[in-house]
C-alpha cells in the first residue's frame, strides 16, 4: 500500500472515475459517489426510503478487484487493484460499495443508459410542463437537459390514463405525468404508516391508484407530493399558485408544535406561499406535517391587525406607534408590581422572550404575576409532539414560563379586578379561560397580537406585531435543540417585529434596550448559561443541541 | 430414419392404460426413489445432483446443484421449496404433460428435493390457465399425504414436509422466480432486484428458497435412481440428461419429444421426428427455446463450439439443421435452448407480422415496475403494430434495434432480454423484410 497512515476501519477504498477515493462502508455507490462531487441521477431512488430499484436511471459500471491465480487481487502499478468490469451496467441504488470496487460514473455506456432511460420515461409523458406545478423542480425537467435529447422518436399515440384523481384531502393525481417510481407507495407504507396507494394494471398501462374506497388523508399526505420526482402528486393548496422558480426561498422552522421541523419558506412580494420541508435529520428527516405546511394562510388574513391602536371612548382609533407606546409606558411606570399582570406566550421567540422579561423585571419582577398559555395535544408515530407550543423549552429557560402553574395566579389576579394593567403578549385572554365581561373591565389592557380576538376587541392598546414568517429570532424545541427563524416576508403595513416593540417599551421605561436583535441574543446568551457561547448567526441553519441540564 | 426417443421422464406417460393416480404410479415403481433417498444423508443427494450435471430445465439451464448450494451453509431460518409449474413461454407444454399424466413424478421428485434442501414447507405454483393440471395435483397430493408420502415423518424417515398448490392469476412474470415469491407472498409479482434478493438467501418470506421447474425436479428422482454419475452419461458433457422438446409451427406433426439432448439435430428434429415441413413448404426459421430466444435463420451458417474425442473442442461451421439441440451450441448459435420451445416457421411467414405478434405478448406481459421494459415493450408493439398496418418509415428497423438495445441488460429480471431478443434477432435477421415494409407508402393520388 502506497498510504503511509492505516485508514480507518469503517471506510473502503474505491475507484470512482478513475480516481481512488475512500468512502463510508455500507453506503452505496450513489451516496458514495455524491461525497466525492460525482452525481448519478435518479428517480426512484430516496435515501429515507426502501430501495426500489424501478427506474434504471442510477444505472452505472461497477468493477470488482481483479483476481490472481492465487485468489488476490491483482494490483496494477500504482498498487491498486486491477478492475474486472461486468459488463452489464448495475443499479447504484442497490449496490453497496466495497472494498477494491470500481465505479464508472460517466462512461460512455452509462450515459447510453441514461439516454436510453430518458427517452423511455419521456414517450408516454404528457409533456405539459408550461402548465405544470412541478416545473422549475421536476426531476425530468432537470435530467432531461443534462441527459436527454432534444428530438423525440416517438410517433405512436401516447397511453392515456386517468388526471386530476382526487385522492385525499390535500392532494391530487396525475397519472399521465406518473413516472411509476413508486416514492409515494414506499412512504404512505413506510412513514406515513397508511397503506393505501399502490400500482393496479401492468405494463405501461401500470396506473397509481388509492384503494378502492380509501383516501390518502393522512397528516402527512403532501410529503408524497415533495419526493414525486415529477408533477403527479401536487398539493391542492398550492398547485396553480405560483411558479416555483419566482419563489424566494427562506429557512426557518415550523412553529405549529414543539417539534420544530426545518422547513423553507416560499415566498414572492411580501406573500408567503408554500412552506416545504428542509433536511435535517437531527428533527424532521425530511418530512412535515400537513397541518404545520399548510399553517401559514392566517399570515394573509383580511383582518390582519396592521396598524396599532388605542381605545378611548369605546372607540378603536389608529395611533402612531410612538403614541402608542409613550402612552402605554406611562401607565405602566406608574403601576405598584402586583398592580400588573401578565399572560406570555410559549409562541413567542427567545429573543420576544427575554426582553419581556426585562419589562418584567423592570415593572416589579417577581412581584408581577406572570406565565404562558400550556397547550397539550396528542403526539403522532412521526413529528407532531404533544406541545403544541413551539417554544415551551425557551419560555421555561428564560423565566417567563412555569408551564401554566402560575396561570391561576395571573387570572386570579385579573379577576379580582386587583390588577390595573394586563399585557397580553401573543395570546388571547379569553383562551385562558377569562370571560369577556372580565376582559372589559380591565382597565389598562395592551396586546401584542396579528389577528383579531376577544383581547384585542377590548384592549386599550392593540400593537400588531409580526407572524412567524416575518421575523428573525431563535426557538428551543422539546428535545432542547435552538433553531432559527428567518424572516421571508416583511409584516403587513404598519404592524412591527414583535421584538422592537417590546425594546422601544423598553427604551421608554428607561430599561435595557438594543439596537439590533443579535444584540438582544447577545444579552441573553450573557445572561443565560444554558445558552452561553452562542450567538444567533452562529446557530445556523441546522440548529444546536443545548447541554442538558 | 426414424429417431428413438429416450424417455426418462415421459417413460409412462402415454402408455395405455397409465393414469395419474397413486396406484398406477406405484405399480409402476413409483415412490421407490423416495425410500431410497430418505436412508441416505441429504448431503449425499445434493453431491448426486451436482454429479448429474443436471441443468434446470425452466429457461435459463443454470445448474441445479449449484443453485441448492448457495442456501447459506449456517442458516438458522426455514428453507422453502416451490415448484415452478408457471409454465408461460408462448412455445413450451412439457409441464403441462407430466403434471396431467404422471403428477406422482413431481411430487416424488419434489419430496426428494425438500428433504435434500432440507426444507419442510414446499409450493407448486401453477399457473392459473392450468385449472385442471391444478385439480390433478390437488388430488395427487391427497393421495400421497394418504399414503404417508407427505406429512409428519414420512414413510417413518422422521422427516415432515408439507406441498400446497398455489394458483397464478394469469400473467407470464409469475414465472420469474422472484416475480413467483412475490406473488406467492400476495403481491403483485414484481421480480426482486438482485442483489441483494438471491432466492437462495433471501427467498419467500425472505429465507432460503430453492424455485425449480416440474421438469427439472422430476429428473431428480431418477438422477437417485441412476445415481448421479449414470445420469451424467446421458446427453453430452455440460448437457447432461435428457430434455423434453415442445415443437410447434410449420412441421407436419408438431408434439414433445424426449430425447437425451445434444443427441439430435435441429434438423433430425424437424425432419425425422416431426415429420418434415407442413405442406412440403421450405424452412424459413426456428425460434429454438420459447418465444423469447432469438431466432435462426435457415440458410446462414452458424459458428458451434464441437468437443473433439480427446475432450478439446474446436469450433465448426454448421447450417442451422446441423446445430445439436443441446444448451452450448445453441448459445453458440446466438440463442438458447430456453425453455424448450421449438417454433417452426415455414417460407410463407411474414417476419414482421411474426415479430408484431411476439411484441404484443411480451407489452402485455411486461410487469411495468422498471422502465425500459415497460415503456420499450410497448413501444416496440406499436412500431410493428403500424408495420404491419402497412404505415412503415424508413427508419423503423434501426429504431426497433435501438429500442431493444436501451431494454436488454438494463432490467430488473429476465424479461428485459426475454422482450428485447426476438426484436434484435428479427431485425437483424430479416433486415430485408423489415426494410421492404418500412419503404415509404406509395404516393396516394390526391382528389382534385
Amino acid at each position: 500500500m502506497t498510504e503511509k497512515t492505516q485508514p480507518p476501519q469503517d471506510t473502503v477504498s474505491i475507484q470512482l472515475d478513475g480516481t481512488w477515493v475512500r468512502v463510508p462502508k455500507g453506503t452505496n455507490v450513489i451516496e458514495a459517489a455524491k461525497r466525492h462531487g460525482r452525481f448519478i441521477p435518479h428517480y426512484c431512488y430516496h435515501p429515507k426510503l426502501e430501495i426500489a430499484g424501478n427506474c434504471r436511471m442510477c444505472l452505472v459500471e461497477i468493477g470488482m478487484p481483479r483476481l490472481g491465480p492465487d485468489r488476490q487481487p491483482v494490483r496494477g502499478a500504482d498498487g491498486m487493484p486491477e478492475i474486472a468490469w461486468i459488463p452489464r451496467p448495475q443499479i447504484g441504488c442497490a449496490t453497496t460499495v466495497s472494498d477494491g470496487m470500481g465505479v464508472r460514473t460517466a462512461s460512455p455506456l452509462v450515459e447510453e443508459c441514461r439516454r436510453g432511460v430518458m427517452e423511455f420515461l419521456l414517450i408516454n409523458h404528457p409533456l405539459d410542463c408550461p402548465i405544470c406545478d412541478q416545473a422549475g423542480e421536476c426531476k425530468l425537467q432537470e435530467f432531461s437537459l443534462e441527459y436527454g435529447s432534444a428530438a423525440s422518436r416517438f410517433i405512436e399515440q401516447k397511453v392515456k390514463k386517468p388526471k386530476h384523481v382526487d385522492i385525499g384531502k390535500n392532494i391530487l393525481l396525475d397519472d399521465e405525468r406518473c413516472i411509476l417510481c413508486s416514492r409515494c407507495i414506499r412512504f404512505a407504507r413506510d412513514i406515513a404508516k397508511e397503506d393505501v396507494l399502490g400500482f393496479t394494471q401492468r405494463g405501461s398501462q401500470t396506473t397509481l391508484s388509492i384503494h378502492p374506497g380509501r383516501r390518502f388523508d393522512s397528516n402527512y399526505s403532501l410529503n408524497a407530493a415533495d419526493i414525486c420526482p415529477v408533477g403527479a402528486l401536487t398539493s391542492k393548496d398550492f398547485r396553480f399558485k405560483m411558479r416555483v422558480w419566482f419563489l424566494k426561498e427562506t429557512n426557518a422552522i415550523c412553529t405549529s408544535c414543539g417539534t420544530g421541523c426545518n422547513i423553507v419558506i416560499g415566498s414572492r412580494e411580501g406573500a408567503v406561499h408554500r412552506l416545504t420541508p428542509r433536511e435535517n435529520d437531527a428533527v424532521n428527516q425530511c418530512w412535515m406535517c400537513d397541518h404545520g405546511r399548510l399553517n401559514f394562510h392566517h399570515l394573509h388574513a383580511p383582518d390582519r391587525i396592521k396598524a396599532p391602536t388605542c381605545r378611548l371612548n369605546g372607540h378603536a382609533l389608529v395611533a402612531e406607534w410612538p403614541d402608542a407606546l409613550s402612552q402605554l409606558s406611562r401607565m405602566l411606570g406608574n403601576l405598584a408590581p402586583d398592580e400588573i399582570a401578565i399572560l406570555a406566550s410559549s409562541k413567542m421567540t427567545n429573543e420576544e422572550l427575554f426582553l419581556l422579561s426585562l419589562l418584567r423585571d423592570r415593572l416589579g419582577g417577581d412581584s408581577v404575576p406572570c406565565d404562558v398559555l400550556p397547550r397539550r395535544q396528542e403526539a403522532d408515530h412521526l413529528l407532531v409532539c404533544d406541545d403544541g407550543n413551539p417554544n415551551s423549552t425557551g419560555a421555561r429557560l428564560l423565566g417567563i414560563s412555569s408551564d401554566g402553574k402560575r396561570l391561576p395566579d395571573v387570572i386570579k389576579a385579573i379577576e379580582s379586578g386587583r390588577t390595573k394593567a394586563v399585557l397580553a403578549i401573543s395570546e388571547d385572554l379569553a383562551d385562558a379561560g377569562i370571560t369577556q365581561p372580565t376582559i372589559a373591565r380591565i382597565p389598562t389592557l395592551a396586546t401584542i397580537a396579528i389577528l383579531p380576538n376577544a383581547t384585542t376587541s377590548e384592549a386599550r392598546f392593540v400593537l400588531p406585531g409580526a407572524g412567524f414568517a416575518e421575523k428573525r429570532g431563535s426557538m428551543i424545541n422539546v428535545k432542547g435543540r435552538i433553531q432559527r427563524l428567518n424572516r421571508a416576508t416583511p409584516p403587513p403595513a404598519n404592524a412591527r417585529d414583535d421584538w422592537q416593540i417590546l425594546t422601544d417599551l423598553l427604551a421608554l421605561l428607561d430599561a435595557p434596550h438594543f439596537p439590533h436583535i443579535d444584540a438582544v441574543f447577545a444579552a441573553m446568551a450573557a445572561r443565560h448559561p444554558a445558552l452561553a457561547g452562542l450567538t444567533l448567526a452562529g446557530i445556523g441553519d441546522l440548529g444546536q443541541q443545548l447541554a442538558r441540564k | 430414419m426414424p429417431i428413438k426417443e429416450k424417455r426418462l421422464i415421459l417413460q409412462h406417460a402415454d402408455e395405455p392404460g397409465y393414469a395419474p393416480d397413486i396406484a398406477c404410479y406405484r405399480r409402476h415403481g413409483g415412490y421407490a426413489e423416495l425410500k431410497k433417498a430418505l436412508g441416505t444423508p441429504p448431503d449425499s443427494i445434493l453431491a448426486e445432483v451436482k454429479a448429474s450435471g443436471l441443468r434446470g430445465r425452466g429457461g435459463a439451464g443454470f445448474s441445479c446443484g449449484l443453485k441448492w448450494s448457495f442456501i447459506p451453509k449456517n442458516n438458522a431460518k426455514p428453507v422453502y421449496l416451490i415448484c415452478n409449474a408457471d409454465e408461460s413461454e408462448p412455445g413450451t407444454f412439457k409441464d403441462r404433460q407430466i403434471i396431467h399424466k404422471d403428477p406422482h413424478q413431481l411430487l416424488e421428485g419434489m419430496i426428494i428435493t425438500a428433504y435434500a434442501i432440507g426444507a419442510h414447507l414446499a409450493y407448486i405454483y401453477i399457473r392459473g390457465e392450468f385449472p385442471e393440471g391444478a385439480r390433478i395435483l390437488e388430488r395427487a397430493l391427497a393421495e400421497a399425504k394418504r399414503d404417508g408420502f407427505l406429512g409428519k415423518s414420512i414413510l417413518g424417515s422422521g422427516f415432515d414436509l408439507d406441498v400446497f398448490v398455489h394458483r397464478g392469476a394469469g400473467a407470464y412474470i409469475c414465472g420469474e422466480e422472484t416475480g413467483l415469491i412475490e406473488s406467492l407472498e400476495g403481491k403483485r409479482p414484481y421480480p426482486r432486484i438482485k442483489p441483494p434478493y438471491f432466492p437462495a438467501v433471501l427467498g419467500l418470506y425472505m429465507c432460503p428458497t430453492v424455485v425449480n421447474n416440474v421438469e427439472t425436479l422430476c429428473n431428480v428422482k431418477h438422477i437417485v435412481r441412476m445415481g448421479g454419475a449414470a445420469y451424467a452419461a446421458l446427453g453430452r458433457p455440460n448437457n447432461t440428461g435428457t430434455r423434453i422438446l415442445c415443437v410447434s409451427g410449420d412441421v407436419a406433426r408438431p408434439g414433445y419429444f424426449e430425447s437425451e439432448i445434444g443427441t439430435i439435430t435441429m434438423g433430425q428434429l424437424i425432419h425425422d421426428v416431426c415429420g418434415g415441413i407442413r405442406d412440403g413448404n421450405r424452412l424459413k426459421a426456428v425460434i429454438p427455446g420459447g418465444s423469447s430466444a432469438k431466432v435462426l435463420r435457415a440458410g446462414d451458417t452458424y459458428a458451434i463450439r464441437r468437443r473433439k474425442p480427446d475432450g478439446s473442442t474446436e469450433t465448426i461451421s454448421v447450417a442451422l439443421e446441423d446445430i445439436p439441440l443441446d444448451f452450448d451450441s445453441l448459445a453458440d448459435a446466438g440463442s438458447m435452448a430456453g425453455s424448450g420451445g421449438i417454433i417452426v416457421m415455414d417460407h410463407t411467414r411474414d417476419m414482421v407480422e411474426a415479430l408484431a405478434n411476439i411484441n404484443e405478448f411480451y407489452a402485455h406481459e411486461s410487469c411495468g415496475q422498471c422502465t425500459p421494459c415497460r415503456e420499450g415493450s410497448l413501444w416496440m408493439k406499436k412500431v410493428t403494430a403500424r408495420m404491419t398496418r402497412g404505415d412503415g418509415r424508413p427508419s423503423d428497423p434501426d429504431l426497433l434495434a435501438s429500442i431493444a438495445n436501451s431494454i436488454a441488460g438494463r432490467t430488473v429480471c429476465a424479461f428485459g432480454e426475454a422482450c428485447a431478443w426476438p426484436t434484435q434477432s428479427f431485425v437483424d435477421k430479416f433486415r430485408d423484410e423489415f426494410e421492404a415494409k418500412a419503404a415509404p407508402a406509395k404516393e396516394v393520388p390526391r382528389a382534385a
